[in-house]
């Protein structure tokens, strides 16, 4: 390791630490404001995972947030805690697996689609079990899980999802994605398995969002499929992903800070247009902003150096 | 001598059009071969059959005595067959160094870092790509883009080397050098099939060649006399030129 | 019960194969995979639910509104969201991708007008609610009336495609959009025109719907898969596929909700269309792709 990343390094576990203390110092709506964000900066994180290299555009975030939820709701009285975030990570990687290896050769926009039915198609199953064979839509969850608990533990998958990406970039599978990135047929020819690698990224990316969706279902106390599979969460983090670029470590987060303050305060203030304002949102960051604010910075300063 | 490739009755059919037709032929290990014919005879899918990026409809591919037909490229890569393709495909995100790294890191020796990066220099530079190597791939000409997909193919550590007309569109001077680099292959003992349509460079370096038309094989043995073989002749210049 | 049954499932396939021929010709000929066409279908819902119930308008002559309204909306979104995407994509797939994000958002803005208009509440209104007798069945008028519109408004497109110089330039733009300019078709053209057709389409549709279903501001989702699901069955820019795969998806739907539960419909449309990207993603009437 050089100099250079182990002052990064530093430098980040300093930064962890500092918002790992933020409750000691602000009250307690900035601990619920610092959950949201920090959920959503994993959430886009993990998405940009799994898409940024690949160029899959998932619609299954929500999928795997509602399955970590839910689970939290159905075995939170039988087992202890950690086993429970250990039975929906677990949950969370079998419908990886079993998804992943059905669709990942599907092209481009069927993918889109598979993932945005896939999300569906859980609620509901999930909907229908719920009514049918257990006789009540919704769950309580009682755990005593605090706030600050929640935003640690989240803290926590956070800095192990920066820590994931980060190290995968610095091994030979980054260069296998920036290979696969560039030309498919010749990374099959260089030997490498492809479907292999997008199977174990998709994975991953989709246990760490069961984790936050298993993570903060304490919250809610009261959940229901309508709630934990609600598609507003699998738009939110692919549009806060794709703003920051996802295809870079720090693109996501540069993302999800600013979009999830600006919709947090546009709930607020304007429940009642909070979808048509998303929804411009997001159509002015698909024409503007293709690539991310990362890659525009770029371009841009690359052709003011140019000059 | 010992056999390292051989096709048995290779077919490929793309909906109704039969592309290559109970195809069967072996290579010697050692060997440079060239597989000739006109335009849309076959001879690039019979290529894509043997490094698995097109699975054969019928018949059996084997390398060194196990059938490799039907496998993914990744894995017959790691076989030790490399190749170029027609259309050179850099990667042109990454840099000239990486590219040829890619081969290192997954193919047969698995290496890393400054060893990799060590390995893919001397390739380089075997090439005469030497100091090019941070250089991104995009940025290189048509020339050495084939230069250094020569370098990504032998990186890999090859005991069978495909090139898909890589000597097509040099310029007379780049054409002796090509020879030359390909000529230093079969020195080192691998074993070369080349599609091509060269015939200097086809006389130069095959001392045998396969000629095939309309997907079938219709002619094996030495360059010389294949190249006189009245229905080579006649697929290559028509019925009146016999 | 079987006839009923089958009768009924072939009313309803007939209002989605009337949906899914509008998503063909924008997915298949405009290459734009309109993830916003559900919120189309209903925003022409409200529009024959405001006429009638507002100005008792009847719903086929809320057609003569609903249809040239369609039109012009998906004439507009094309040439002001979708071209400039067109013009900027580098291939097919980038096309799509970029196509599919706009019109993610475009969903989200319908959507919301639509509840702050009508807020969330699920809205229905009755019109020629009497039973008709059809091979000693007894079927709502309105439901034989929506079918009737799909198989009018169905087979008037499809012998517009097949049978006018028109119709064969929009197709030859579906088969080889890089070729058609060669025998003079202008793409652009014949791309914003088909996309302005599918919303005209989904406008017949949504009328139909309104007839005798209710729906909610944020239906649209459902129609929209629906649509999709009957599109990829059918092959994609495949005008008599999505006909017939209509009528299956009709038929398939209400035998889970007459033999098995009503509650697992969406569940079994849902599956339907995981399992046909699976193994033929081409379509059921459709050679595999390349």
């Amino acid at each position: 390791m050089t100099a250079r990343t182990l002052l990064g390094l530093a430098f980040a576990g300093l930064v962890l630490i500092a918002l790992a203390a933020l409750p000691f110092f602000a009250g307690p709506y900035a601990v619920t404001l610092m959950i949201g964000m920090t959920g959503y900066v994993v959430l886009a994180t993990a998405w940009g995972l799994f898409s940024g290299p690949t160029r899959y555009v998932s619609l299954a975030t929500v999928a795997f947030f509602g399955i970590g939820a839910y689970t939290v709701g159905v075995l939170s009285e039988t087992l202890p805690y950690p086993l429970v975030l250990l039975v929906a990570a677990l949950i969370g990687l079998a419908v990886a697996l079993v998804v992943g290896l059905s669709t990942l050769r599907l092209a481009g926009v069927y993918f889109v689609i598979f993932t945005f039915g896939l999300a569906e198609l859980i609620r509901q199953v999930v909907t229908w079990y719920e009514v049918n064979v257990t006789g009540t839509l919704g769950r309580y969850i009682f755990l005593p899980v605090t706030p600050e608990g929640i935003y640690w533990q989240l803290l926590a998958l956070a800095a192990a999802t920066f820590l994931i990406s980060w190290g995968i970039g610095r091994t030979r599978w980054g260069l296998a994605l920036k290979v696969i990135g560039d030309d498919e047929v010749v990374a099959s020819h260089c030997g490498i398995d492809i479907t292999r690698l997008k199977l174990a990224l998709f994975a991953t990316s989709a246990v760490i969002i069961t984790l936050v969706g298993a993570i903060q279902a304490p919250r809610w106390t009261y959940i229901e499929p309508s709630i934990v599979f609600n598609p507003t969460i699998s738009f939110l983090t692919l549009i806060m992903a794709l703003l920051g670029g996802a295809d870079r470590l720090w693109g996501p987060l540069l993302g999800a800070i600013p979009l999830f303050l600006l919709f947090e305060w546009l709930s607020a203030n304007f429940p009642n247009h909070y979808p048509i304002i998303l929804g411009l949102v997001f159509i002015a960051i698909v024409f503007l902003l293709p690539k991310g604010v990362l890659a525009a910075l770029e371009s841009r300063l690359g052709k003011g150096g140019a000059k | 001598m010992s056999e390292l490739l051989a096709l048995t009755g290779l077919t490929k059919r793309f909906g109704g059009l039969t592309a290559v037709n109970a195809v069967s032929f072996s290579l010697e290990r050692g060997e440079v071969v060239g597989l000739l014919g006109p335009n849309g005879s076959g001879k690039t899918t019979v290529l894509n059959m043997i490094s698995g990026f097109l699975p054969p409809t019928g018949g059996r591919i084997t390398l060194n005595g196990d059938a490799i037909s039907g496998l993914g490229p990744n894995h017959i890569a790691k076989m030790g067959v490399a190749r170029t393709f027609q259309l050179v495909r850099a990667l042109p995100s990454l840099t000239v160094a990486e590219n040829v790294i890619a081969a290192l890191a997954f193919g047969r020796q698995k290496l890393w870092d400054a060893v990799a990066r060590d390995a893919a220099l001397h390739h380089l530079s075997a090439v005469g790509l030497a100091g090019r190597a941070d250089q991104p791939a995009g940025s290189l000409t048509y020339i050495d883009q084939k230069r250094m997909e020569l370098a990504r193919a032998l990186a890999a550590e090859p005991e069978l080397l495909l090139l898909d007309e890589w000597l097509a569109g040099l310029n007379p001077t780049e054409l002796k050098t090509g020879i030359d680099l390909i000529l230093s292959l079969k020195d080192r003992g691998i074993t070369v099939l080349l599609v091509e349509h060269v015939m200097d460079a086809i006389r130069a370096l095959c001392g045998r060649s396969i000629v095939m038309n309309a997907g079938r094989k219709i002619a094996d043995g030495p360059t010389a006399e294949t190249l006189k073989d009245p229905e080579v002749v006649r697929a290559y210049l028509g019925d009146g030129h016999v | 019960m079987l006839v009923t049954a089958v009768l009924s499932g072939l009313v309803l396939g007939g209002t989605y194969a009337l949906l899914a021929m509008g998503l063909t010709l924008q997915y298949g000929i405009a290459r734009i995979m309109n993830l916003a066409y559900g919120e189309t279908i209903i925003a022409a819902a409200f529009l024959a639910y405001v006429l009638f119930t507002g100005s008792s308008v009847n719903p086929v002559l809320g057609l003569l509104a609903a249809v040239p309204l369609g039109f012009a909306f998906g004439y507009f979104v094309y040439g002001l969201m979708m071209r400039p995407l067109v013009r900027r994509a580098r291939s097919r797939e980038n096309l799509e991708i970029d196509s599919i994000l706009a019109t993610f958002g475009l969903l989200f803005v319908l959507q919301g007008v639509m509840l702050v208009l009508f807020g969330s509440n699920y809205t229905s209104y009755s019109y020629l609610n009497v039973g008709v007798n059809v091979l000693g069945t007894n079927i709502a008028a309105n439901r034989l009336l929506a079918f009737l519109l799909a198989i009018v408004l169905g087979g008037g497109l499809y012998l517009l495609l097949t049978r006018t110089l028109w119709g064969t330039a929009l197709r030859a733009v579906a088969v080889s959009p890089g070729s058609a300019p060669l025998v003079g078709i202008d793409v652009d053209r014949a791309a914003r025109f088909a996309f302005a057709i599918g919303g005209a389409l989904a406008a017949a549709g949504g009328v139909a719907i309104s007839m005798y279903q209710t729906f909610t501001a944020t239906a649209g989702v459902v129609f929209t898969m629906k649509a999709l699901i009957v599109v990829i069955m059918g092959g994609v820019g495949n005008v008599l596929g999505a006909l017939l795969s209509g009528l299956m998806l009709g038929l398939v739907e209400t035998f889970v909700a007459t033999y098995l539960d009503p509650g697992l419909t969406l569940a079994a449309t849902y599956l339907i269309f995981l399992a046909i990207l699976l193994w033929r993603p081409a379509g059921l009437f459709g050679r595999a792709a390349r």
